[in-house]
């Protein structure tokens, strides 16, 4: 009987082929300004989920001797036209806007990835009627429809997030049947008909993995859309109430006290500006980090 | 070309048809009864009464929704509740406002965005073409109701050179009219100068890149020529027909514009509905807006089809 030899020798880690999941990550923490927005989109979560321990002051509680007082070193970004600290309100803001941003985008995907999948997946009467939907709600402008629907809706930052999730889901519904259409004629979808997998097994298993990167890009861009909606919504009132803190609503406010207090329009602009900029960033890092075509480049 | 037409006309039938059943059935989110909440401070039973009678809403939701597409089809978009005008001559009456805002944030967003695009093309990663992307990335991540604040707060209350708010109509004065809509209007272009900014970067790189650019070089063209006769020519054809694809942000960012600089426009008809509860003229305002941004895809449509030969047959 011939000796057996096991080649113990181990495999270089450059000879290990890389993951497409390891692969992508390393070219989006390739690009500067994608590491620069995740860097900014984590100094705002932070903000958000500590803002209890990094605030001196309560967010809503007046001081009528502290009104309208210009950034000092008690109240770094000033105070607002009912006293109360600017920094606490941009801090607490920060909850509102990324909720918003989340749990909108959150709403688009719940409602537009399950009806992109029946649609490009089943085709026929529901993909034309799925299609002449989708059509009819991206031909209403995005802020317009948030607009009604959250006025008919009442004004509160719930039905803000609702607003802006049902208007954004069109997008995600075109989004995924495109991607389901461009995948679903693939060989290992063939092969997963062919062995008799059931229809949602081949769609949920075999087609909505492969997807996951064109929707991922989508949600982010998407996220920075709806941070400027619910911003846009609270500005006009119809999302977060006072005295509740948000961004659109300190803007609102700062707006008629322009000539006596400035410093009171320029900080929850510059977050909103900041986060949103943050996330089209790390949007753009990813779309070109799961880019097939960027794959023999890097 | 004719076939091309009639197919996309079709197509607009059921897309209206769901633009319709989508804008009539915000009246089913009203928390309660409608005509109680359409009312407002009015508790007279009689006008409570009334407007249920108006608005049939003591029928069933599908033939409620048939009498207010026979109205609409007749050119009836129902009746403002509060000041009790005509949704359709409401609309009719603001619209002269947001077209003149629109168009000139148009001409903006197209002199900067085209501009700017061209010139990160030709320069590509140069500090030229980091510019101009760093300016498209500014212009997609600003809210336009920041960026009016500012310019009020540097252009009205610091230099004094323009009114913070307020309209004059063009017939009565043109130049106070150009003023008091120039910040607007740039604020409304900023954001789509950004995008047509990065169309104009695209479709510039993919024609420099083509042959027939390269055959003009070739030739011993100035660059300068093969620029504008040859490559922009050719570039630009996608862009506009795309650019009037950005009318809904026009219309969006036209809402938020106009309540900042109190301009009397369509956008600020929908803030003053919403806050009136004049539920009529939001659904009147966006059933129109939705039809033109429909309307003018169809002509972008059939705008691309007929400069490019290629999609012709």
């Amino acid at each position: 009987m011939a000796d057996i030899t096991v080649n113990t020798k181990l495999i270089p880690a450059k000879d290990v082929p890389e993951t497409p999941l390891r692969r992508a990550m390393r070219r989006l923490f390739h690009r500067k300004s994608a590491v620069f927005g995740l860097t900014i989109v984590a100094f705002f979560i932070a903000l958000a989920v500590f803002a209890p321990l990094l605030s001196p002051y309560d967010p809503v509680a007046q001081s009528w001797t502290l009104v309208r007082q210009p950034p000092s070193a008690s109240h770094w970004f000033g105070t607002d036209d009912l006293g109360r600290d600017i920094l606490v309100r941009v801090i607490y803001g920060a909850r509102a806007s990324l909720l918003a941003g989340v749990i909108s985008v959150g709403i688009a995907l719940s409602i537009g990835v399950p009806l992109g999948l029946a649609a490009g997946y089943l085709g026929g009467f529901l993909d034309s009627l799925i299609g002449r939907m989708t059509d009819a709600m991206l031909a209403c402008p995005f802020l317009i429809l948030a607009i009604a629907l959250a006025a008919f809706l009442g004004p509160s930052l719930g039905n803000a997030m609702i607003a802006i999730g049902v208007t954004t889901t069109p997008i995600f519904v075109r989004l995924t049947r495109g991607q389901v259409l461009a995948v679903k004629m693939e060989d290992y979808v063939e092969a997963a008909r062919a062995v008799g997998n059931p229809r949602w097994r081949i769609v949920f298993v075999h087609i909505l993995p492969n997807i996951m990167p064109a929707l991922l890009v989508q949600a982010t861009l998407s996220i920075a859309a709806a941070i400027i909606a619910e911003a846009a919504l609270s500005f006009l009132g119809l999302g977060q109430q006072p005295p509740e803190p948000s961004w659109g609503s300190m803007l609102n406010s700062a707006q008629r006290f322009l000539v006596n207090a400035p410093w009171m329009a320029v900080w929850p602009g510059l977050a909103i500006f900041l986060t949103v900029l943050s996330f089209n960033l790390v949007g753009d890092g990813l779309r070109d980090a799961l880019d097939p075509r960027e794959v023999g480049r890097s | 070309m004719l076939n091309l037409l009639g197919k996309r006309l079709l197509q607009l039938i059921p897309t209206l048809f769901f633009v319709s059943v989508i804008i009539f059935s915000l009246q089913q989110l009203l928390p309660g009864d409608p005509a109680l909440i359409m009312a407002g401070e009015e508790r007279d039973p009689a006008v409570i009464e009334q407007i249920r009678q108006q608005y049939h809403l003591d029928r069933p939701f599908p033939v409620q929704y048939l009498y207010w597409v026979q109205g609409v089809l007749s050119g009836n978009l129902g009746e403002s509740m509060r000041i009790h005008v005509p949704v359709l001559d409401l609309i009719l009456q603001k619209l002269p406002v947001t077209i003149q805002l629109g168009s000139m944030a148009i001409v903006i967003a197209l002199v900067i965005g085209i501009s700017a695009g061209i010139i990160s093309a030709i320069k590509k990663n140069t500090i030229w073409d980091y510019a101009a992307n760093a300016f498209a990335l500014w212009g997609i991540s600003t809210p336009n109701f920041w960026l009016g604040i500012m310019l009020i707060f540097l252009f009205s209350v610091k230099l004094g050179w323009l009114p913070a708010s307020g309209y004059v109509p063009l017939t009565e004065d043109w130049r106070a009219s150009l003023a008091s809509t120039i910040m607007p209007a740039f604020v409304l272009g900023n954001a789509i100068a950004a995008i047509l900014m990065r169309h104009t970067r695209s479709a510039m790189l993919q024609v420099l890149e083509s042959d027939y650019v390269r055959t003009a070089r070739a030739k011993g063209l100035y660059e300068r020529t093969v620029i504008l006769k040859h490559a922009m020519r050719n570039a630009l054809t996608p862009v506009i027909t795309l650019g009037a694809l950005e009318f809904g942000t026009l219309l969006s960012g036209a809402v938020l514009t106009e309540q900042i600089f109190t301009i009397p426009g369509f956008g600020k008809l929908i803030i003053d509905a919403v806050f009136n509860r004049d539920y009529a003229v939001v659904q009147g305002v966006v059933l129109v807006t939705a039809t033109v941004y429909i309307v003018l895809n169809l002509l972008a449509d059939i705008a691309y089809v007929l400069v490019n030969p290629r999609l012709r047959t």
